[in-house]
């Protein structure tokens, strides 16, 4: 802009032909722009939210179509049950002796918690992934993209000594937690994992670890 | 001496790069802007490791507030013309004996926001021009088993989209019962995949957390 006012001084010569300097104020226009952009940002959804996937295991209504529940090995099942306070109780096996139930250990979702412990169940396989998915990256092995995933899957599908996870929540849990814990089934790659009904039997143990009367309590 | 005169300088600043500058980001924010839908509850979703982006067709989000009320939201499908949303409310104005006009329909179909007015009050809400007291008739969808509204909304979502898959978005501290009432709903009507929505967040795991 500066040299178009130059020209046209020495392009006009006379004194008194002093032009107005083609100036236009853009400052209502940055003004506005400004409004603009700031209305845009707060209103734009930058991270689009991300998904997770979940099946649940088909629910029988009908008596007849009742089948008998896949057989499960005692010495791989681990049962996590969520309780309030963001705290998680597991225990090993299942209850033979209602009248005798496992104690309840408690942990919670740092990285030291649960997470260590299903990692320390879970070597074998996690260490094949991370194996599989280092030979990806470094190239070890050429795949197409496609078929990264199935084959994950594939691995998480022939492994047999890894924990298998059943999931329960007790009512005082709250979703974040529900979500936190499939989080860390993912995270760790546990093969066998899935989420059911608690029984009377567990919420009785939750609540006598927690020193709760079991009158105040409903059966189920 | 003469002195010399030094031309001063006229206290203007050159705003051309700014507003170049500002045009830029403006149209970049334009172009790639996805417009945050307003929810009728404010929803903080928990995080997860999942990378997985939430589809924006064929889905029909519940919506699961702080406090228990459950809330729908079902999109029109990939295309326009389909007019799913209008299609479901037809389909539950005949299960609930309430006619809509066509002009409420289309109020209804136009903006795909969450819902979460019983069907008694649904003629009344899309009535409602105002914003402010629209809101009050999203008291969420009745649920309990005398009057299960959620049941028939899901149900007619997949009657009239087939390919629909079902999203649920809870809030962190909502009580898991009440998350779990809405999954043995949506298991009753045979809906056994679920997308949880969740906000990314990047956990890094190495072998060091494993003790040896």
């Amino acid at each position: 802009m500066a040299e178009i006012i130059q020209e046209e001084q020495v392009k006009g010569g006379k004194k008194k032909a002093k032009k107005h300097a083609p100036h236009i104020d853009m400052t209502p226009m940055v003004d506005l722009m400004c409004l603009l952009i700031t209305f845009f940002m707060l209103t734009t959804a930058f991270s689009k939210p991300k998904i997770m996937e979940i099946i649940l295991p088909e629910k029988i209504k009908d008596k007849k179509d009742k089948q008998e529940p896949p057989k499960i090995a005692k010495s791989r099942t681990i049962n996590i049950i969520l309780g309030p306070d963001n705290k998680v109780y597991y225990y090993a096996g299942l209850v033979d002796d209602p009248k005798n139930p496992p104690i309840l250990q408690v942990t919670d979702f740092s990285p030291n918690g649960i997470r260590k412990l299903l990692l320390e169940r879970n070597t074998a396989l996690f260490r094949k992934i991370k194996q599989f998915n280092d030979d990806i990256t470094s190239g070890k092995v050429t795949m197409p993209h496609d078929s990264i995933q199935p084959a994950i899957r594939k691995l998480k599908n022939d492994d047999d000594t890894g924990p298998i996870v059943l999931i329960k929540a007790y009512k005082a849990a709250n979703y974040g937690n529900f979500v936190d814990i499939l989080d860390e089934m993912s995270i760790i790659g546990i093969a066998h994992y899935i989420f059911v009904d608690i029984n009377w039997i567990e919420e009785k143990m939750i609540e006598t670890t927690l020193g709760i009367t079991p009158a105040s309590s409903q059966k189920k | 001496m003469p002195k010399i005169k030094l031309p001063t300088k006229s206290p203007h600043i050159d705003m051309t790069p700014m507003v170049d500058l500002f045009s830029v980001v403006l149209t970049f924010l334009m172009l790639t802007a996805t417009m945050r839908q307003p929810e009728p509850a404010p929803v903080d979703t928990p995080n997860s490791v999942s990378e997985k982006p939430t589809p924006s067709v064929d889905i029909m989000t519940i919506l699961i507030s702080k406090d228990g009320k459950v809330f729908l939201n079902v999109d029109n499908g990939k295309d326009t013309l389909l007019n799913y949303r209008e299609k479901i409310l037809t389909e539950m104005g005949k299960q609930y004996n309430v006619d809509f006009t066509p002009a409420e329909l289309r109020e209804f179909g136009k903006n795909p926001s969450s819902i979460g007015v019983p069907m008694e009050k649904m003629k009344e809400f899309l009535d409602t021009k105002d914003a402010a007291s629209k809101k009050v008739f999203q008291t969420g969808i009745p649920l309990d088993s005398l009057n299960n509204q959620l049941a028939s909304w899901v149900l007619y979502c997949r009657q009239v989209n087939p390919l629909v898959n079902a999203c649920i978005k809870g809030d962190t501290k909502t009580e898991f019962p009440a998350v779990k009432k809405v999954l043995d709903i949506l298991q009753d009507k045979n809906v056994n995949r679920f997308d949880l929505i969740t906000n990314l967040e990047a956990v890094k795991i190495t072998e060091a957390n494993t003790p040896k």
